[in-house]
């Protein structure tokens, strides 16, 4: 009995999807609930379970196309009758690599004929990708930057100037794997073919080039501050956070030559917004050192047993997002959007909260952060931190943010200048948590100290009053109390 | 551990199988005084009796007949075709009676019949033919091509004891050229498997019998060249092992087909089919055959050469492929 799997609606405003990605092929045997293909819309991207256990038989929507919500997309046999091996999975193969012209034999009969390829021309600039090899990340620069839509797969055929890369399904399926660009890639077969050899050799050397595929993204629309993981860096103390390095480029192994590697939709995203977010607020930001002794101890005195009755770790993040609530309490400005010539005060205080993933980052939010105590805050960051990194937050969870918190000091950055996360009017940053000396009563002292540094909107708010909003977090972290909070 | 040829190897494994079952005989032209026109069955009418080593008149049709009867009444022949090339004479009592009876109507038609074929040796037209072909396309029958010493004595045996007709080809060329070290104790080469006879990378070499040897041969001088061959010898190509063809392609992405019989309706036309169906996503090159051209065997030395493909014609090909 055959189950039908569709493109799902994934927000009440989204008509339609993109198949980035298909996480099974025709034949293979799938669970219930288990990750099968992977899509992209103008809000978010996403990994869609299963609805069924059984055996994928059919594919109707290949990679790269675009359908409307509910479409039908593919089909899964409960009874486990599996497709015979032989049979191919239909994929929009362009017909844009054309065949080798068959040969005339120039030797013997004896020997086999090799098809020579007619020659190919010389490459320019407008190149594009002769079928969807490139997989959800790469697509031609002429793109829309929402995302793959079924114009692409067309696109490539009629293609661009005409240049055809030859490559056989094989160097595509390679290339689609490790996210590269074919138009990158020299190849050195017959006519300029890549071959299997060049795609291997080409996805072994390029440092640009991702180790591993691209984990589905979920994304904000718009894309907040790249940041590092969460809270950690006090001495000898863990955090629940990863402390993943992020992906970046070697140094380069091959000096002297340039590649021209196609930005990933969630790249482009994330370049659109920086520059957006910059030239619409007028961004200051204003540095404080914060005390954190008291958090310090507060967090160990917690650590084992929250750790016991939640099987995570206690961070530091639910400190600072409690402080940033205290303050925006106090400041509601904090908590507004600017809208042409208005403000507009939200009610809901949304925190959220920036978490690196190996490819980009994503901002789930706490939702209502002003109405849960420190214990519901610390569950729900560990809960939205864990599910981020294992790509299954909601698409709600990422919407809706009215505040954001970032940490730049994962790393040892003592205080960064974080952009703020547009609509919103102010980002705080957190700096390395560190021992240093300070005065205390004219003494000098060692003690766990952090900068905080606020990034603020000056169309709406002004220094002095980002400056008392700061001084009330370092007023509440510095002055911990359970009892209060 | 004795180091035996090819044709000793073949010798020895039905000697062994006339020994272990009285229901094994032989018959065939030359094969009891005469020993045998290649000196297969030398010693065994002494050994055996003339009871079960059986000199026949000059007709393939007759011989192959008298065997399916006997093989209805219970008896396992093995039946020596002089040269595979007169083979054509008993065809019918191949095609429509020992391949079909079974299916017809129930008995099986356990015989064997084997025979010298392939060329290389100045045999002409009707002395060195590879004529498999007309069997691998009659369901019913197994068809058998052994490369190596070992695998002829193996593979011998196992036909022997296989109840369905099997065509059993020994190529004459490799008859006294090749040796291997044979064990004497009772092994069995499984049919329908084949055999990795090199490992390699770039280029999958599919091939079967003498062609085996040109292979390794071509795979030698290319390893010098940076190309490495991989040498799948196929042992049987009735049935045939798909799964070790694809395993192969797979894992090289380029092959070669690779064959002494004639280009169309060759094993090769198969193969191609299988892979193009089976394994077109892992190519990276199309695939190649390397196969005589579609002529009779010619006997003027330097003509039988042109036709024959051979080490330098595999390299060539390889190399174009290698390139693509």
């Amino acid at each position: 009995m055959a189950t039908n799997v569709i493109m799902p609606q994934m927000g009440e405003s989204i008509a339609e999807g993109t198949v980035t990605k298909w996480l099974k092929k025709v034949g293979d045997n799938v669970e219930r609930d288990e990750p099968l293909f992977e899509i992209s819309t103008d809000k978010v991207d996403a990994e869609i379970p299963s609805p069924a256990a059984g055996v994928l038989t059919k594919i109707l929507v290949g990679e790269n196309q675009t359908v409307a919500v509910n479409v039908i997309v593919a089909e899964i046999d409960g009874q486990g009758s599996a497709v015979a091996a032989g049979e191919p999975e239909p994929s929009p193969q362009q017909a844009g690599s054309a065949p080798p012209t068959p040969p005339a034999p120039s030797s013997p009969p004896v020997s086999g004929g090799i098809p020579t390829p007619a020659p190919v021309p010389a490459p320019d600039g407008d190149a594009r990708p002769t079928s969807q090899s490139a997989g959800p990340g790469l697509q031609p620069a002429a793109a829309s930057a929402e995302g793959a839509s079924a114009d692409e797969s067309v696109a490539a055929t009629d293609g661009g100037n005409g240049h055809k890369i030859r490559s056989s399904p094989l160097v595509r399926r390679i290339a689609k794997e490790n996210q590269v660009d074919l138009r990158s890639v020299k190849g050195t077969g017959l006519g300029g073919r890549i071959s299997k050899k060049d795609i291997l050799a080409y996805v072994a050397a390029g440092p640009f080039t991702p180790p591993a595929p691209v984990p589905p993204q979920v994304t904000t629309q718009p894309v907040p501050v790249p940041s590092q993981p969460w809270p950690q860096r006090m001495p000898a103390s863990q955090s629940a956070a990863q402390a993943e390095p992020l992906q970046t480029p070697s140094p380069a192994a091959w000096a002297g030559q340039t590649q021209v590697v196609p930005m990933t939709p969630m790249r482009k995203q994330i370049a659109e917004h920086m520059i957006l977010s910059r030239r619409t607020s007028a961004h200051v930001t204003t540095v404080f050192e914060v005390e954190m002794t008291r958090v310090h101890e507060t967090r160990a005195q917690n650590a084992a047993e929250f750790e016991r009755r939640n099987g995570q770790k206690l961070t530091f993040t639910p400190f600072f997002v409690r402080a940033a609530v205290e303050a925006i309490k106090q400041y509601p400005i904090f908590n507004a959007s600017v809208d042409g010539d208005n403000v507009i005060y939200k009610r809901d205080l949304n925190i959220g909260i920036a978490v690196a993933l190996e490819t980009g980052l994503i901002v789930p939010v706490v939702k209502h952060a002003d109405e849960k105590n420190f214990l519901g805050v610390a569950r729900t960051v560990t809960d939205l931190a864990e599910r981020a990194r294992s790509k299954r937050l909601n698409f709600d969870e990422v919407q809706g943010g009215t505040f954001t918190i970032t940490n730049p000091g994962v790393f040892g950055s003592l205080f960064g200048t974080p952009i703020i996360n547009q609509p919103q009017v102010a980002i705080l940053g957190v700096g390395v948590i560190e021992k240093r000396a300070v005065v205390r009563n004219d003494a000098i002292a060692i003690r766990p100290m952090a900068y905080l540094a606020l990034s603020f909107d000056h169309r709406v708010i002004d220094g002095a009053m980002a400056d008392q909003f700061m001084v009330r977090v370092k007023t509440v972290l510095e002055n911990w109390s359970e009892a209060v909070l | 551990m004795a180091v035996l040829t090819h044709l000793e190897a073949i010798r020895q494994g039905i000697w062994e199988e006339m020994e272990r079952d009285p229901s094994v005989f032989l018959i065939g032209e030359d094969i009891g005084v005469y020993g045998g026109a290649f000196k297969v069955t030398q010693g065994m009418l002494e050994k055996f009796g003339a009871d079960r080593v059986i000199d026949t008149p000059i007709s393939e049709s007759a011989i192959v007949g008298a065997a399916v009867g006997a093989a209805l009444m219970g008896m396992r022949p093995v039946v020596e075709m002089q040269f595979m090339d007169f083979i054509a004479c008993g065809f019918d009592q191949i095609v429509n009676m020992a391949a079909k009876i079974h299916y017809r109507w129930g008995p099986a038609v356990p015989i064997v019949i084997r025979g010298p074929s392939g060329a290389g040796v100045h045999g002409g037209p009707y002395h060195s033919q590879s004529n498999e072909m007309w069997f691998v396309h009659t369901p019913g029958l197994k068809v058998v091509v052994p490369a190596t010493a070992y695998d002829a004595k193996g593979l011998i045996k196992a036909s022997i004891r296989d109840n369905n007709p099997v065509i059993f080809y020994e190529h004459k060329f490799l008859y006294r050229r090749i040796k291997d070290e044979i064990p004497a104790d009772d092994y069995i080469v499984p049919l329908g498997k084949a055999r990795v006879a090199r490992e390699g990378t770039d280029i999958s070499v599919i091939t079967y019998g003498a062609m085996v040897w040109t292979a390794l041969d071509a795979a030698e001088e290319l390893e010098k060249e940076g190309i490495s061959l991989e040498v799948i010898d196929l042992r049987s190509l009735l049935p045939y092992d798909e799964d070790a063809v694809l395993e192969s392609v797979r894992k090289c992405s380029k092959v070669i087909l690779l064959h002494e019989d004639t280009r169309i309706g060759g094993f090769a036309g198969e193969l191609a089919a299988v892979i193009a169906e089976r394994a077109f996503d892992d190519l990276d090159g199309p695939i190649v055959r390397v196969t005589a051209p579609d002529t009779p065997v010619p006997f003027s030395p330097p003509l039988e050469e042109y036709f024959l493909p051979n080490a330098k014609k595999v390299a060539d090909a390889a190399r174009k492929l290698a390139a693509y």
